[in-house]
């Protein structure tokens, strides 16, 4: 049997994704690691087109068929055992198990998990029905409690409504509902709040916070909004190019930033609590395209720290602090702590 | 003779745009009106940066399709300094709005639909030189200044805009917006649609852009950090009305409206240790709350009081001496506001 961390429920191991399509490869996820600490929360960051989405889909099988996959997934079920997801049929029995009961999604979008012609009572209380077992009147019960639990007001009322008649936050709350509905012990939220102003965002990152608490969930964070994570997540991955480039406690990786690409995110945004007068500072360039897999570091075009050697092999993950770890060829072992460009 | 402070370029007066709703299928029939814009007054000093923030359906587009007459507003007046002097935007009509739209142009949010993808850059930077009569020559000289003026290499001129990245996109928008030496540029959320790292070289084009040519902004966006980088005063709209007009530091460090302080706290800083009140708000704008009498904000105010629901505060100096900061609250200086330092 497969080994996890005694305190992980999910553990990702090099988990890599392609496309073949008929105009190339696209290199979507190349060796992605990171682990969920059971009851923890961690927040994937990085740039659209980066892998986030594609991981997450990774996770609960969901992508389409021209994506082959590779590398490990690890889940532990309730009883202790560990499934390896990667190895499953993506439409087997294991695995509409898994994504019915375990690991429950949501979006940007509500409407991609609410559909449009049933009342929120029939969407939500059939997936209670066919995986909990209660009557249809249970069922009915259990469906207002969560719907009040959301903090859907008059939620008698309401859960005999269509999506179409709930205002923009109720149906966001709605929709968390209905991934609550099975029990899940994780939750993977993908930029849950992107297209939300920011009261509306506050309300729903709050409730998917308290619903944590509720549920025991663990939680995954999908964003590319570096104030969010700072916020939700215990732990945080920074992405680039469908890699992992720097991951460790969030608080840890705010203070004390390593990776050129991390460093250079931090110095690109305009803080709320503003210095005036001081400069954002842009990344230069762009990012490259997924079709083309590069032979050395996937940052290192862009990057203020290149030296001859980023441009020949990828560099390896290397632990910099206390569950810190960096992808940088500048700090592999013996090199000491660089010169610090751009802090 | 039409007369503005000297130090102005564009003042707005009592600016309402209303949308009729409209019902019956044989004979539509006017029922009611959206108050998309609903008696907005500010103005912009020259070389300045005015900002105008609010949630999304406040009215903060309308507002400036209303300042550029892409759209004629219900009622009110846009004052607009122009090289032959000051226009009233909204009066103007044929060659005297074109000639006065010269010296004021937009740029939009999505750098990918507002951009023909069967033209050359050059063609879609060129076009308003085109339209104002410019020869050939001439306009393939000016394109590549702005090019350059952009941070774009003078020879992607002949390139399509799918061969552009988004951050690229957006500069070759300015580009196009550059192109007839306008004094005045409305950016309607010009970096919502870009990745941070790409945000980053947008936001510094304008900055270097202004101090270069002495441009003024009137700058639209959602996200208050960058609102707070770019802007030197600062416009919070709420249901077609502006609820707190300020400078930038006055009125994020003192809000006096309780929303500007309730937007203030919602926001997560990308700082783990600034404090993030996730918590504080309650409700969201449904627009039933566009009442003709009262404070539009009633509902969700936590000071709410008798005099809210039935008196529409008008947007003042409140109990404090101070005309540059002005809020729409019957208790503006009287409560205890968080700001952000
Ligand atoms: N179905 C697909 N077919 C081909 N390429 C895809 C598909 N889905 C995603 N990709 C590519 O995979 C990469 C990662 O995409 P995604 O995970 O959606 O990024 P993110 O969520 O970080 O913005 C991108 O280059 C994207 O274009
Ligand atoms: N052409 C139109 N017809 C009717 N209503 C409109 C039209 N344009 C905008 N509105 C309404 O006016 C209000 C303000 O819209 P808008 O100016 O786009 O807001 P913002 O840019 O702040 O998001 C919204 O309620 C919107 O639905
Ligand atoms: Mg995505
Ligand atoms: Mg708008």
């Amino acid at each position: 049997m497969k080994k996890m961390a005694p305190d992980s429920i999910l553990d990702v191991r090099d988990l890599t994704v392609k496309f073949f399509l008929d105009e190339g490869t696209v290199h979507a996820v190349n060796g992605v690691s990171f682990s969920v600490p059971a009851g923890r929360s961690v927040g994937i960051v990085g740039e659209s087109g980066c892998g986030k989405t594609v991981s997450a889909y990774s996770i609960t099988r969901l992508l389409p068929k021209t994506a082959r996959i590779s590398g490990e997934i690890l889940f532990r079920e309730r009883g202790g055992d560990i499934t390896n997801i990667t190895e499953l049929e993506p439409d087997g029995g294991d695995m509409r198990r898994i994504r019915g009961k375990e690991i429950s999604m949501i979006f940007q979008e509500p409407m991609s998990s609410l559909s449009p012609v049933h009342k929120i009572s029939n969407q939500l209380s059939e997936a209670i029905i066919q995986f909990q077992g209660l009557t249809k009147r249970q069922a009915r019960a259990r469906v207002i409690e969560l719907l009040q639990l959301v903090g859907i007001p008059q939620a008698e009322r309401r859960v005999d409504d269509y999506p179409f008649q709930l205002s923009g936050g109720m149906r966001q709350r709605a929709m968390i509902a209905m991934a609550l509905a099975r029990n899940p012990r994780v939750l993977i939220a993908d930029e849950p709040t992107t297209a939300l102003d920011v009261t509306l965002q506050a309300q729903v990152l709050n409730l998917i916070r308290d619903m944590q608490d509720e549920f025991k969930l663990s939680l995954i964070l999908i964003t590319h909004d570096l104030g969010v994570v700072a916020h939700m997540v215990d732990y945080v991955s920074i992405m680039y190019l469908g890699m992992v480039v720097e991951s460790g406690p969030v608080i840890e990786i705010f203070d004390n930033p390593k990776h050129p690409y991390t460093r250079g995110l931090m110095h690109s945004i305009p803080k709320l609590r503003g210095r005036r007068g001081e400069r954002v500072e842009p990344i230069p360039g762009f990012v490259p395209s997924a079709y083309a897999l590069q032979e050395g570091c996937p940052f290192c075009e862009r990057c203020p720290m290149r030296e001859e050697r980023c441009t020949k092999g990828i560099p390896q993950r290397v632990q910099v602090g206390s569950e810190h770890y960096v992808c940088c060829h500048v700090y592999q072992p013996g090199e000491g702590e660089p010169d610090v460009v751009n802090a | 003779m039409l007369s503005m402070p000297d130090d102005c370029i564009l003042q707005v007066t009592d600016l309402k745009k209303h949308f009729p709703i409209e019902a019956g299928f044989f004979r539509r029939k006017k029922i009611g009106a959206v108050r998309a814009v609903d008696g907005v007054s500010f103005s912009v000093e020259t070389g300045r940066t005015l900002g105008l923030v609010g949630e999304s359906g406040c009215g903060k587009t309308t507002t400036a399709r209303a300042i550029l007459r892409a759209l004629d507003p219900t009622s009110g007046s846009v004052l607009f300094r122009t090289r032959e002097g000051i226009v009233d935007m909204v009066k103007l009509k044929g060659p005297a709005l074109k000639g006065a739209r010269a010296d004021m142009q937009m740029v939009f949010q999505d750098p990918y639909s507002s951009l023909n993808p069967r033209l050359p850059i050059m063609d879609i930077i060129a076009e308003p030189l085109k339209a104002h009569g410019y020869p050939k020559k001439e306009r393939e000289e000016r394109v590549k200044e702005l090019l350059s003026l952009v941070g774009l290499r003078p020879e992607y001129a002949r390139r399509y805009p799918h061969s552009f990245s988004g951050g690229q996109r957006q500069r070759i928008g300015v580009a196009r917006a550059l192109a007839l030496r306008p004094a005045l540029i409305v950016a309607d959320e010009p970096v919502s649609a870009l990745d941070v790292s790409v945000q980053a070289q947008v936001l510094n084009l304008l900055l270097d852009l202004q101090d270069r040519l002495g441009l003024s902004f009137v700058f639209i966006g959602h996200d208050l950090s960058v609102v707070r980088y770019l802007c030197d005063t600062v416009a919070v709209m709420y249901l077609g009305k502006i609820v707190e007009l300020a400078a930038v530091d006055a009125l994020y460090e003192e809000p006096r409206h309780p929303y500007t302080s309730t937007l203030l706290s919602a926001v997560p800083d990308a700082d783990p240790h600034a404090p993030w009140r996730r918590d504080i708000v309650k409700g969201e704008v449904t627009g039933d709350e566009r009442e003709i009498v009262g404070c539009s904000f009633e509902p969700r105010c936590p000071y709410a009081q008798e005099i809210c629901r039935n008196q529409t505060p008008e947007l003042s100096s409140g109990t404090v001496q101070d005309s540059t900061h002005l809020a729409a609250c019957h208790f503006a200086g009287a409560l205890d506001l968080e700001g952000v330092s």
